[in-house]
């Protein structure tokens, strides 16, 4: 549910984008989506589509790019990588892990004109 | 006037209308936002097209994370332990809350920050312990965020080392990715939700550094196998603590206390 949040930061974003960077338009947008952010990508897509109607964003493509989930396992002492929050080390079976990267929401880049 | 971004109070519920004149009229002083890239690539597609591409590459929830970041500062520099209480609906937070309050305020100075989507119905019980609360309705929001809250502040005036629950809207989702500023996030569990509740709702499991376990005066007519469900939490996250206690009966309730007050203690330690 909080797709509908994410998207409405997203356009912020963009807006002050517009103003600092002189664009009138944004045509794609690329985001960079964690396995284990809690973002359900269909729900971002759906919520985008309606959140950018009317504004600079009206019609842009969204382009996910999804980043795998990684934590580092105590008692192995490296980094492994998991799917969920709730996963064992793939090589211990611990659960003694940290996650270090792959919970991100990030905008990378944009086509604008 | 909002400290943080300038903002007039009208203007907070209508920051995200998708009028881009509304955003030209914009005559705040974000400039605790502009963390883009000046040095950004401003290639020129050939042939009639304008297209060009930016890279930006900033965090999606950048601007609530400023807003947190000034909240936390301001209850440091007050001394105030502030806690984001988390749950589904009907966990028994707000029960918890006026017994813990009633227990409480005699010694501690204490505030309540209400978020739900609709009605002042828990502001008000709280109001009846008399302790001062805000209630701030989301409306169709799913959580509170940090400028809300950063707003619920100034209408407040907390006292310094004093403590300040925020009650966020039940919901196990939303409010996990929310950072209010809060020092923890305490996530509450009733007995009469399923054990399996924190592999079904990792994120705000993670999230937490407190897991309640309520309601348990109700464990003899129930099947919840609290071990397990201690177990689930501890996969998801291995740093969270555990209390369990039934804000109705009254048992387990001095561990919470405890805690609370060991907590609000280390407010007033200055580090280096």
């Amino acid at each position: 549910m909080h797709e509908m949040s994410l998207c409405e930061s997203v356009l912020q974003i963009l807006e002050q984008q517009a103003k600092a960077q002189q664009f009138y338009k944004v045509k794609t947008v690329w985001l960079e989506i964690g396995a284990l952010s809690g973002v359900e990508i269909e729900a971002l897509r759906f919520s985008f589509d309606m959140v950018v109607q009317g504004s600079i964003a009206d019609g842009a493509r969204l382009e996910i790019i999804e980043a795998a989930g990684q934590a580092w396992c105590l008692p192995c002492g490296r980094n492994v990588v998991i799917q969920q929050l709730y996963d064992q080390c793939p090589h211990c079976g611990s659960h003694q892990l940290q996650v270090n990267a792959g919970d991100q929401m990030r905008i990378k880049e944009l086509e604008v004109e | 006037m909002c400290g943080v971004c300038g903002c007039g109070e009208s203007q907070i519920h209508s920051h995200h209308d998708d009028e881009l004149e509304h955003v030209h009229d914009h005559h705040h002083t974000h400039h605790h936002e502009h963390h883009h890239d000046h040095q950004a690539e401003h290639s020129h597609a050939p042939g009639l097209s304008q297209s060009r591409m930016v890279q930006i590459e900033q965090d999606i929830l950048a601007k609530n994370n400023q807003y947190a970041g000034e909240n936390r500062r301001y209850f440091g520099e007050h001394s105030i332990l502030a806690l984001n209480l988390v749950s589904s609906p009907g966990s028994g937070k707000t029960t918890l809350l006026t017994e813990t309050i009633s227990r409480l305020k005699n010694e501690i100075e204490m505030a309540v920050i209400e978020g739900d989507q609709q009605t002042a119905r828990d502001a008000e019980r709280i109001r009846a312990t008399g302790v001062q609360a805000l209630q701030i309705n989301t409306g169709k929001g799913c959580h509170l965020d940090a400028h809300r809250v950063g707003h619920g502040l100034e209408s407040l005036q907390l006292k310094d080392h004093s403590l300040l629950f925020i009650e966020n809207v039940g919901n196990l989702v939303c409010p996990a990715a929310f950072d209010l500023g809060e020092a923890h996030k305490v996530v509450i569990l009733s007995v009469t939700e399923g054990e399996d509740k924190p592999i079904k709702y990792p994120d705000m499991f993670h999230a937490a550094d407190l897991m309640i376990l309520n309601k348990i005066d109700l464990l003899p007519h129930l099947d919840f196998d609290s071990r397990q469900c201690i177990q689930y939490a501890k996969q998801v996250n291995p740093r969270i603590k555990v209390l369990s206690l039934s804000a109705k009966t009254g048992e387990g309730m001095d561990n919470w206390l405890r805690w609370l007050k060991a907590e609000l203690e280390l407010q007033l330690i200055e580090y280096v």
